[in-house]
């Protein structure tokens, strides 16, 4: 009797440890895009020895399908815990009552403070007042070029203005009998027109971001000048699934600029052959008159609503905004840190290909922050390409997308108007 | 136990599964094409209105509505005949008396049609490469300037037609050889004594034996060529320019990657309504002639 | 009559070379080194044939776990399915039923809605019950199908009545007529629907990139297209993958080709 009473205990005391360990350690699911999830795996340990009772599980989304799997989580009810969110995405998912507002934990937090982030950067998780997210690397699109090929064409640097610009694209295709593309602008990135519709300070939604306004002369003259680099052949009409590998080529000189971010410069440098070293370089965006902004780029770091252990989740978002860490995550990845006490101290000054970036940073703008975003763009990229097919011309392009922005923006027209949305 | 309990019995749970995982989303389909359902509406149930049939109206208004209606025409109008011809004229080479080996070629045709959509869509993306391809790589040899099959809005949609053309020909290929098989070998005899040429006998005596077969697969392959979707998604994207947006990847478009979730069960029961009107003119109009 | 031979077998050798010819570069070119692929002139065979690829899409893109995925729904699928189809079909054969008749009239005219119309409300439905990215969800809309139960029920008309009623004078409860008379008479139909049924699954593709999230929980053709679009530049791995997702049922189709064929063949010509 006493032997089976002592078996039937070990089993129990077996499913109470058991039960036990399962209980303390708690498991995050963090979505991750792109390079950065991949990189993410070499600093989680750190993590998991400072909280021992924390496990972090990293999906990695590909970017390109990253929007939709977002919406689809959201639709179906399977949210992770905290996620890499594209800038431009916080508005949307916050919009949805998707993500928890991070207020209170900022007010406790002092180690993250806002006067350490750029302006415009921290701005974009900023909806109705309340703050949805922490920026965690920024970017912003700038040149990739080619020096040996501007050389050949007598330029020591790029210029800075689109008049000029364009000349100096002439000339290399010019020089190479028309075998070698001035600038690569693939047909299905919306990106590099953004970057040039943002050089002005009209914005392309009005009235509380219900209705387009795309149709407003700046726009359409940034519009004409993206458009002309097509119709005067300095852009082939392709997109990157057709160009079969950017890099190759790239190093292969089929075109001299490439308007891209900062995650490439550490691609460029792991994929470009050797020979190349010291030949390439990058440069701030023309803009019609000079210097000016660009894409306020990057992501955050975000908690969802449902997130069953948020504490633990925003232990990690404290980690990972900490300046020694943003140094490491730099150096692995080439993203530039969302602080500015990093670009004081840490290793980013001292890259020379850097300093570009950290010029365009301080004149990167926010986009509007309507739920609808996406959309927009995806229709911004579509009209670009039936513009450079002789479908529309970029008036009547403009004049399209309105119609079409209105379209998208009904429902949330109707729900401002009704002050259920900010 | 009664005999008719063991028939609700044998037949309850395949029902039972139609009704609540087919039926039942059906009918909802159609109360949710008639309000604004989208991710708003997710976020909260207060944000749906009820819209009647303004979806629809908006769908009329939609130009990208019409040109996915008009790519998706022009993928059947012309897909189909040439699906079926290069079939038949398949059916018809491996019956013919002086094939040997039939079953090894019909096992080799047939094997393309088992395959998944996904998985040959990225050989033929790849074998349809402007400048890699190995399509261009031939087409050169014969003196073809090398075609931008995927990124020219006029050949993109032809490149999808030749694709599927290739992948389903060995699916009815074997379905008409079946047919084939049971025409009686004294009418080709008798069309022989009056002094019918091979041509000649193929209209007259193949083609009304299997017109049944043949008018099956057209409706099948009919029904098969509006549902477009796994190509474009995987080779163009629905690009380029949107010329080979189909209706079935604006349903998915609208419903899936943007969740607009009233306006995409709109354009669902558009997509019925075709399929069934072309279904009942290819059925009138393949009738059989009154004797 | 000679010449007419040669022509009718070099007409249909060509036709053969074409319809197999982009599958064995499928072949060819997943065992080709990154990066050869795209040059040009376009290579036919690897100059250094190599696994590279697929230790790749192994330790990287995690597609044994999509393989065992796609193994595991498919096979239930087909079990689940044949379950309920073939005891649906054999019920709307042989045994009277008050409202059969109005019942299959229903379920013939449902016939023409396409399975697209259901699709978004399912969704929505199988959030209400938790099933979203789940297994489970992607199973469900495949577990009995208005088609697989007419085609049950055509086999099931061919068999003899008298066998039936015979059972049925002897005593035998319908439970055992179905599984000791009728079954066994319908079995090389059931093979062929099983096959038909395992094929359909394995090649879904709309239903699974809708329901399914969790890039673990993936089928076969949703990672290679998850793939397709994020490797774009890597042909060769995309080679690899389509490899991976085509071979398994290329060769269950030739090792049940008679019974898949004879399936399809019966079924066309009848109707």
């Amino acid at each position: 009797m006493r032997r089976r009473c002592a078996f039937a205990a070990v089993p129990l005391l077996l499913g109470l440890i058991g039960c036990g360990a399962h209980r303390d350690v708690v498991e995050l699911r963090f979505w991750a895009m792109g390079r950065e999830s991949e990189v993410l795996a070499s600093l989680m340990p750190a993590f998991e020895r400072e909280h021992p009772g924390i496990h972090v599980r990293v999906e990695q989304l590909p970017w390109t399908a990253a929007h939709a799997k977002l919406l689809t989580a959201v639709a179906g009810d399977s949210t992770p815990d905290l996620c890499q969110l594209g800038n431009t995405w916080v508005a949307e998912l916050a919009d949805l009552g998707a993500l928890r507002p991070l207020d209170a934990y900022l007010k406790v937090d002092t180690a993250i403070a806002a006067a350490d982030y750029f302006q415009g950067i921290w701005d974009t998780n900023r909806v109705g007042g309340t703050q949805y997210g922490v920026p965690w690397y920024v970017d912003t699109r700038l040149l990739f070029y080619r020096k040996d090929i501007l050389a050949a064409a007598g330029y020591t640097s790029v210029p800075t203005d689109w008049a000029s610009f364009k000349t100096l694209l002439h000339k290399i295709r010019a020089q190479s009998q028309g075998t070698r593309y001035g600038i690569l602008l693939p047909l299905n990135e919306y990106e590099p027109m953004l970057s040039l519709a943002l050089q002005s300070t009209t914005p392309v939604l009005k009235e509380n971001g219900t209705r387009g306004n795309f149709s407003n002369p700046d726009f359409i003259a940034a519009f004409t000048y993206y458009i002309s680099l097509f119709y005067e052949d300095l852009a082939p009409p392709v997109t990157n699934s057709q160009i079969s590998n950017v890099w190759d080529e790239f190093g292969r000189g089929y075109f001299a600029f490439y308007v891209t971010g900062p995650w490439n410069i550490g691609e460029f440098r792991r994929r470009l052959p050797p020979a190349l070293n010291g030949q390439w370089g990058t440069a701030p965006l023309p803009g019609p008159h000079g210097l000016d902004a660009s894409i306020a780029g990057g992501a955050s770091l975000a908690v969802f609503k449902n997130s069953a252990h948020p504490r633990e989740a925003w232990a990690l978002v404290d980690y990972l905004s900490r300046p020694a860490v943003q140094e490491r995550f730099y150096a692995l990845t080439g993203d530039l840190p969302a602080r500015r006490s990093v670009w004081a101290s840490g290793s980013v000054k001292d890259d020379p290909l850097t300093g570009a970036f950290r010029d365009q940073l301080e004149r990167a703008r926010p986009v509007p922050p309507v739920a609808e975003w996406e959309q927009i763009m995806t229709e911004l990229r579509l009209m670009a390409e039936h513009v450079v097919r002789h479908e529309y011309t970029p008036a009547e392009g403009a004049l399209e997308l309105d119609r079409r922005a209105d379209r998208m923006l009904a429902k949330r027209r109707a729900l401002v108007l009704a002050g259920q949305l900010p | 136990m009664k005999r008719h309990q063991w028939g609700w019995l044998l037949a309850g749970p395949a029902l039972i599964v139609i009704a609540v995982f087919f039926l039942l989303p059906v009918l909802a389909a159609l109360a949710l094409s008639l309000t604004d359902y989208d991710l708003y509406a997710i976020a909260s149930i207060h944000n749906v209105r009820f819209v009647g049939l303004r979806n629809y109206a908006d769908l009329l208004g939609n130009p990208l509505f019409w040109q996915a209606l008009g790519n998706t025409f022009y993928f059947v109008l012309v897909g189909v005949p040439l699906s079926l011809a290069a079939s038949l004229g398949g059916a018809v080479l491996v019956h013919s008396k002086w094939a040997s080996c039939r079953g090894l070629f019909r096992t080799a045709y047939f094997a393309p049609s088992v395959t998944t959509v996904v998985a040959v869509a990225v050989i033929w993306r790849y074998l349809l490469h402007t400048r890699y391809g190995l399509i261009n790589y031939a087409l050169g040899h014969v003196g073809i300037a090398p075609i931008d099959w995927l990124g020219d809005p006029h050949w993109s949609m032809p490149a999808i037609i030749l694709f599927a053309v290739w992948k389903n020909f060995g699916y009815n290929l074997v379905i008409l050889l079946a047919a084939l098989g049971t025409i009686p070998a004294d009418l080709y005899e008798a069309a022989d004594l009056d002094g019918a040429g091979a041509w000649a006998q193929f209209r007259l005596v193949t083609v009304p034996c299997i017109r049944g077969t043949l008018t099956f697969v057209g409706i099948l392959t009919v029904a098969g060529y509006f549902q477009l979707f796994a190509e474009p998604y995987v080779m163009t994207q629905g690009g380029p320019a949107q010329s080979t947006m189909s209706v079935l990847y604006l349903l998915y478009d609208e419903g899936f990657k943007w969740w607009n979730l009233g306006r995409a069960s709109a354009v669902a029961f558009v997509l019925f309504l075709l399929m069934y009107a072309s279904a009942l003119l290819q059925a009138r109009l393949t009738r059989e002639p009154a004797a | 009559m000679n010449s007419r031979r040669l022509l009718v077998n070099t007409l249909l050798v060509l036709t053969a070379t074409v319809t197999l010819f982009p599958l064995l570069w499928m072949v060819s070119v997943s065992l080709m080194p990154a990066g050869t692929a795209a040059t040009y002139p376009p290579p036919l065979l690897p100059g250094h044939p190599t696994l590279a690829n697929y230790r790749e899409l192994w330790t990287h893109a995690g597609m044994a776990r999509n393989l065992l995925n796609s193994l595991l729904l498919a096979s239930v699928a087909t079990m689940l399915s044949l379950t309920l189809n073939v005891a649906a079909g054999y019920a709307f054969a042989k045994i009277d039923f008050p409202g059969r008749a109005r019942l299959a009239k229903g379920l013939l005219a449902a016939l023409v809605i396409p399975a697209q119309v259901a699709m978004l409300p399912l969704f929505l439905e199988l959030k209400a019950l938790g099933l979203v990215d789940t297994y489970a969800g992607v199973l469900v809309p495949s577990l009995a199908g208005i088609f697989s139960i007419f085609l049950v029920r055509q086999a099931a008309l061919s068999i003899p009545h008298e066998l039936i009623d015979a059972a049925r004078i002897d005593g035998a409860s319908e439970w055992t007529i179905y599984t000791r008379v009728a079954v066994p008479l319908m079995r090389p139909m059931l093979v062929t629907l099983g096959v038909f049924t395992f094929l359909g699954s394995w090649n879904d593709f709309l239903w699974p990139l809708i329901v399914l999230n969790d890039s673990e929980r993936y089928t076969l053709p949703v990672a290679l297209a998850a793939l397709s679009r994020e490797h774009v530049q890597d042909n060769e791995l995309m080679m690899a993958g389509s490899v991976v997702t085509v071979l398994p049922v290329l060769a269950l189709f030739l090792v049940l080709q008679r019974h898949y064929l004879a399936g399809l063949m019966a079924g066309a010509v009848k109707g």
